[in-house]
């Protein structure tokens, strides 16, 4: 049986038999990876607390013949943990941990850059310098784009025509031109075209200037965009609180 | 695949929580090889438990009356509330017996990414539960991981304008696990050395 050392982040762990999980690792190498983590529901489990959702782990893991083990994994960054104690960014992690597992279709196909921009993802989150939704709205935006599903914000979505561009059509990929828009497509505000294109490119001072309506506004359209891209929509996207964090409170991270 | 009723057992067995497809093969071999009297009473006992065992409707906790045992027990505190996530967590704070209280049973955890938000879970009717003052202290003992941990957050935030006093199970309790494997001692002593949570 093989070793092998990756960085990871844990997307996901349930329950499997008496005391082990399943967990789900975006690494770095090695793309999607379910493993199997042995007794951590145990009390005296070595690496429970590392082994939780939105960890950054540096993990060793033995290659098994459906799934591989769990051998040994050091905490690199308790996101999830310091997350925890403010209930709209956990909800707001969460998203972002479904994304991530859903825009990477095959295990084990390589998403260095999506890991990436996961790692950088939790940890603007944590730092708590931005809107919490913002940081979403941003990573949703840049995942899709990695995904192959980059929203069209300047040209013709359709025929490539130069913008600006005042329609909206999710199916055909962003903004449309006046000969290509399709009936029903939406006309959102510049106001909301201009953060989306902030978001999209890393902008945060322009984002961080926004009102909080062209906020709601960009995330409605984020929000469908994905929807339409994904078979079936994020299932924690209606969860997501926007409400003000109350200050947060750290679990301690064994 | 296998024929017809085999098949089907397995399959059923299957849906089971932590029962992959693997087990679910080996326990429905184990089940053709038992007796016909061992098979019988284990079918028996389940439709027994479905007939006889419901939901107290106050706490929610597993119970074959309206009320529960514990709620119907005039010597526990109604002053105080222990919320767990499950059944069995009732069974595993009754074991300390550090507790005199009463248990609100929530039904599971906050899971954005399973779709389990709070509507799912049995937040309304612990709030219903505080609304005429007889209790002056939750005591949130959710498991000690990242839904438990999360869930407490939300509960407190909900809990602590009502004026009551909020307190979660000292650290201690390994987190990442299951607050049905904490042993009886360490639980007690994260039971006993509980602090209030800032919100
Ligand atoms: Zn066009
Ligand atoms: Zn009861």
């Amino acid at each position: 049986m093989g070793l092998y050392r990756d960085e990871a982040v844990v997307l996901r762990t349930c329950k499997l038999g008496e005391a082990d999980r399943i967990v789900t690792l975006l690494t770095r190498r090695h793309g999607r990876v379910r493993a199997v983590a042995k007794g951590v529901r145990r009390t005296r489990s070595r690496f429970g607390a590392r082994l939780e959702p939105a960890t950054h782990v540096d993990v060793q893991l033995a290659e098994g013949r459906s799934l591989d083990v769990v051998t040994q994994v050091e905490s690199l960054g308790p996101f999830g943990a310091r997350l925890a104690g403010d209930y709209p960014r956990h909800t707001v992690a969460s998203a972002m941990l479904e994304a991530a597992e859903r825009l990477t279709a095959e295990e084990r196909e390589p998403a260095l850059r999506l890991f990436l921009l996961l790692v950088g993802g939790l940890k603007a989150l944590t730092e708590g310098e931005h809107d919490p939704r913002l940081v979403l709205d941003a990573f949703l935006l840049r995942a899709l784009s990695l995904a192959g599903y980059a929203m069209s914000l300047d040209a013709c979505a359709r025929c490539g025509a130069p913008g600006p561009h005042r329609a909206f059509a999710i199916a055909a990929g962003g903004l449309a031109c006046p000969q290509c828009r399709p009936a029903g497509a939406a006309s959102p505000s510049p106001a909301a075209v201009f953060l989306l294109r902030d978001l999209l490119t890393g902008n945060w001072p322009g984002a961080d200037s926004t009102e909080v309506g062209t906020r709601r506004e960009a995330s409605g359209l984020v929000a469908a965009y994905l929807q339409w891209h994904l078979e079936r929509g994020l299932r924690s996207l209606p969860l997501v609180e926007r409400s003000p964090a109350p200050p947060a409170r750290v679990l301690d991270p064994a | 695949m296998y024929e017809g009723a085999v098949q089907d057992l397995i399959d059923e067995l299957g849906r089971l929580p932590g029962i992959g497809p693997k087990s679910a093969q080996r326990i429905a071999f184990h089940v053709l090889q038992a007796s016909a009297t061992d098979v019988k009473r284990l079918a028996a006992v389940l439709v027994d438990v479905k007939d006889k065992v419901r939901f107290c409707k106050v706490c929610g906790n597993v119970s074959s009356a309206e009320l529960c045992r514990i709620c119907a027990d005039p010597r526990r505190d109604p002053a105080q509330i222990c919320v767990v996530e499950e059944p069995k967590d009732v069974v595993a704070v009754e074991r300390t017996r550090e507790f005199r209280g009463r248990y609100h049973v929530l039904g599971g955890a906050i899971s954005p990414i399973d779709g389990v938000g709070p509507d799912d879970l049995r937040i309304r009717e612990l709030l219903a539960r505080l609304a005429d003052g007889t209790v002056t202290e939750v005591i949130l003992a959710t498991d000690p991981n990242l839904e438990g941990e999360a869930t407490a957050t939300y509960l407190a935030r909900l809990v602590k304008p009502m004026g009551v006093h909020v307190t979660r199970p000292a650290s201690g309790l390994p987190v990442g696990g299951d607050l049905e494997y904490a042993d009886e001692v360490t639980l007690g002593r994260a039971f006993e050395g509980r602090r209030q949570i800032d919100v």
